[in-house]
């Protein structure tokens, strides 16, 4: 075995084989099903849909707003997110645990619950004292709130196990503290960076609920356009001819994603996260402790605290009425989802869903890190690309395409399925970048060692991979507890979900309704930091400690 | 816990779920389905004994799939058509009627039970839809908040335009949502084109008073309109005349009165079908399931369960309904071909007034 790229030979190409089936089969079969389906009339190519968008002012203006709101939302969000996660890597303080688990909780909860909270925060009664309920700025606001986490916990993983006697080195030397971290720390950082960046631009690009619910008339991205064109006009073929341009767009970023991927060859030298964090010592530090953190904490705490103080409001005073409420569904059941049944499916899911990612991104992330060469960087950009996809768009071509040759399109099965297709890119993400440094020094302890390398695989790397794996499967959990994407399109068995119950429960007026809906979305909340706190404790072999 | 043991979980995961999976799928079957599928939208409920009734009776069991809104429901029959994911649809109303006649989903069936349906919710004449249930899109007002901006609750749609009700109003963009649309369509009956006040001045007039839109139901009940909950100022949204019972029948407290009332006046009509979907391998268990859905068990079950009115004349209503709401004796309406026709045109038109 070739020991620099050991995934070469029949042995890759079988490991490549499985993330390649399942993603051909899930995901770009049916996409590319139902763009065919939207394209063509009686078996011939029509493209005139597509040069209706050219010439159609208000569709070239959606593409237009769908880019620049992406670039704003994304900066924005590097803006909140690195300097805390900065402070999250390098120090140690009182609660980081829980923060680093709780920042996941806004990913799963439904955009329509989240409005709420936003709207009463930048209403005129808010805090801020401005009117921006409407504005652009509710927008980035939302974006910056759902998305902040993907930064934390990628950027995270790779920065607490940086060595940082690299920068302070650098400073020993005369370097001042921004000098040694742009010329030490950033390189080493920046392919973890861009790694969240790619996500998080990914997944505002194609954003839906919060530009729908928060945008108004006056702003519209293509996903909330392919939507509207898709169900509301039923125009099919204008649907897929706006997916066709999103999938441009994204394509090119990806590129771009590519590209730089080739460039980059920095190996990190990696470090047990204990033993990089210390306690902050000077009055700086802890007032960048608390400056970051605390914001962080601020910005993604305030809605979540409107949220749940609002379950607990019963007229005038606060109680547990609602939650009581819930409690008696079970037993009364009729017209709504007991919420235990709920609970019960959404954590099935979840397993599941979590299960098959960690499975198929695991195999994936090992053929893009060792195998190498210019295809598996292509492979690596291709596995993005459902973060990417109109969900609507992909919720029809799993109709579509699903049919034979067993039927999958009304399967319970779908479901994780689905939650998996968008979840293996966080797998690999957080999992290719430690898997590549520590190759390095795979070889080298080998080397110096004479140990077997099997045996310096399952002692050095294995721990640190896993742990990174874990951070990509608390991802996947999320995702699919969140409902994300096309999951909430595809036509499902009447197996509700917490967010689906949640959705029940707004579809009628009444106090009861919004409160029962209120009280579901703070056991949402608990359920993900509860899960999420579990997953970040499991440790695999004890290196990753030491 | 060790790295064999998260690998043989996974494994065990993976099996048991694959296993589960093929629950589903088995073959066609000969003679009496293993069970019938319902294909809804996810706001259709239904008490479980009542659906458990079918199975009483024909022995065989109800399947529900859910798939999205009313829109996305025909969508997804579109492009599922010929090998459909159902034998029945339910909840296809009359905006969407025309599109999937045109599309040749249903296979045609007569129920006995349209004997005490009444004629004018009868919209196929060759049956190829069932009516099942119907509600009227309505405006809503918050009575504490209108008696508190000193205004009295309208008496119809040309009131809103009045310099009094300035910034009362919350409607839902027709594009996105349901109830939206039929607003709209219910000012563009009232307010027809070619005459000396089209439905297109209407609209421009209501958006120089101040008129909020909203993208769904949600939004406008609970988010803007001040009977839904404390963070709405407006006291006057568009909603369903089945939305006061509904506000007391799921109150925090018991209430006495309803602290919301509909418009009678300007009200539009949405009916829901039932219709059985061309490819079917169960079609006389189709046909039983249309029959059962027009029973007095089922249809006086559909008010408490989604707030709607059944389609049988002879269901009683429940006393909640009898006492907070009515229905409106002359909603208005259009025809259905004529609202495919013209929907993307008139939503495009509708946009560029209020935007």
């Amino acid at each position: 075995m070739d020991r620099d790229r050991p995934l070469t030979g029949v042995a890759g190409l079988a490991i490549l084989a499985v993330p390649a089936l399942f993603l051909g089969y899930f995901f770009l079969y049916p996409l590319a099903s139902i763009l065919i389906t939207g394209l063509t009339s009686d078996g011939v190519p029509d493209l005139g849909p597509l040069g209706e968008i050219a010439s159609r002012p208000r569709l070239l203006g959606i593409a237009w707003f769908t880019l620049w709101q992406a670039v704003a939302s994304t900066l924005l969000t590097l803006v909140v997110a690195l300097p805390a996660t900065a402070a999250l890597s390098r120090y140690e303080f009182w609660g980081k645990r829980f923060v680093r688990a709780a920042v996941t909780v806004p990913f799963v909860l439904p955009t329509v619950v989240v409005a709420t909270a936003f709207l009463a925060l930048l209403g005129p009664g808010g805090p801020l004292g401005l009117d921006l309920r409407r504005s652009i700025w509710a927008i980035l606001a939302a974006h910056v709130f759902y998305n902040v986490a993907v930064v934390v916990r990628t950027v995270g993983t790779a920065w607490e196990r940086l060595d940082p006697r690299l920068e302070e080195a650098a400073r020993t030397l005369g370097a001042t503290r921004w000098n040694a971290f742009r010329a030490v720390t950033w390189p080493l950082l920046r392919p973890a960076v861009v790694s969240a960046t790619s996500i998080v631009f990914l997944f505002t690009f194609t954003s839906f609920g919060v530009v729908l619910i928060l945008g108004g008339l006056e702003y519209a991205t293509l996903e909330v356009e392919i939507w509207r064109q898709a169900t509301a006009l039923i125009d099919l073929p204008l649907a897929a001819a706006l997916s066709l341009l999103q999938l441009v767009g994204v394509t090119g970023i990806l590129v771009g994603y590519a590209r730089y991927q080739q460039r980059r060859a920095h190996e990190l030298p990696l470090l047990s996260a204990r033993a990089t964090a210390r306690r902050p010592a000077t009055w700086r530090e802890r007032g960048f402790v608390a400056a970051t953190v605390g914001g962080l904490v601020a910005i993604l705490g305030a809605p979540l605290v409107v949220l749940a103080e609002r379950s607990l409001r019963v007229g005038d005073g606060h109680g547990l009425t609602h939650y009581r409420a819930l409690a008696e569904l079970d037993e009364a059941g009729a017209a709504f989802v007991p919420p235990t049944t709920a609970i019960g499916n959404s954590l099935w899911f979840a397993v599941v869903a979590t299960a098959l990612a960690l499975a198929v991104g695991l195999l994936a992330a090992a053929v893009i890190a060792y195998r190498g060469g210019r295809a598996s960087r292509w492979f690596d950009a291709l596995l993005m690309l459902p973060l990417g996809t109109s969900a609507v768009t992909l919720g029809f071509g799993f109709l579509v395409a699903l049919d034979a040759p067993i039927d999958l399109r009304t399967s319970a099965l779908l479901i994780p399925l689905a939650h998996a297709v968008v979840a293996i890119p966080f797998v690999v993400r957080t999992t290719v970048p430690i898997m590549r440094s520590v190759r390095h020094r795979l070889r080298e302890a080998a080397a110096v060692l004479g140990a077997p390398p099997r045996a310096v695989w399952r002692l050095v790397d294995l721990p640190l991979i896993s742990r990174a794996a874990l951070v990509g499967a608390g991802f996947a959990f999320a995702v699919s507890l969140g409902e994300f994407g096309a999951t909430s399109f595809i036509v499902r068995p009447d197996r509700p979900t917490i967010p689906i119950a949640i959705f029940r429960f707004l579809g009628q007026p009444g106090a009861q309704n919004l409160g029962r809906a209120l009280a579901m979305s703070t056991l949402l909340m608990l359920i993900t930091a509860g899960a999420i706190l579990a997953i970040d404790r499991l440790r695999v072999g004890h290196l990753g400690e030491f | 816990m060790s790295l064999r043991r998260v690998c043989a979980l996974v494994l065990v995961t993976v099996v048991v779920a694959a296993a589960c999976g093929d629950d589903d799928t088995g073959p066609p079957a000969t003679g009496p389905p293993a069970a019938i599928v319902l294909a809804t939208h996810d706001s259709f409920a239904i008490s479980a004994e009542v659906l458990a009734g079918f199975e009483d009776l024909t022995g065989v069991p109800v399947r529900i799939l859910e798939a999205g809104d009313a829109g996305t429901l025909v969508s997804s029959a579109i492009l599922t058509k010929g090998k459909p994911t159902a034998d029945v649809l339910f909840g296809i109303d009359n905006t969407f009627l025309s599109r999937a006649l045109e599309e040749d989903l249903f296979i045609p069936y007569a129920s006995p039970g349209l004997g005490s349906v009444p004629d004018s919710l009868e919209l196929d004449p060759e049956h190829r839809v069932t009516p099942i249930d119907f509600a009227n899109v309505c405006l809503n007002y918050d009575k504490a908040g209108l008696a508190a901006a000193g205004l009295s609750p309208p008496t119809g749609l040309r009131d809103l335009t009045m310099p009094a009700y300035r910034g009362t109003l919350v409607v839902e963009d027709p594009a996105t949502s349901s109830p939206g649309l039929a607003f709209l369509l219910s000012t563009i009956a009232e307010f027809p084109e070619g005459t000396a006040y089209p439905w297109q001045t209407f609209w421009a007039d209501l958006v120089a008073n101040d008129v909020l839109v909203t993208s769904g139901w949600e939004e406008a009940y609970f988010g803007a309109f001040s009977g839904g909950s404390e963070d709405g100022d407006r006291p006057i949204v568009v909603s369903y005349a089945s939305s006061p019972p509904a506000g007391v029948f799921f109150a925090d407290e018991e209430l006495a009165e309803a602290p919301t009332a509909a418009v009678l006046d300007g009200c539009f009509r949405q009916i829901e079908f039932a219709g059985i979907l061309a490819g079917t391998e169960a079609e006389a268990t189709a046909q039983a399931l249309i029959d059962y859905m027009l029973t007095l068990e089922f249809q006086e079950d559909i008010p408490l369960n989604m707030f709607v009115f059944p389609a049988n004349a002879e269901a009683a209503l429940p006393e909640v309904f009898v006492e907070h709401t009515a229905i409106p004796e002359s909603p208005n309406s259009l025809d259905p071909a004529e609202i495919d026709a013209n929907r993307n045109a008139w939503i495009e038109a509708w946009t560029e007034i209020v935007r």
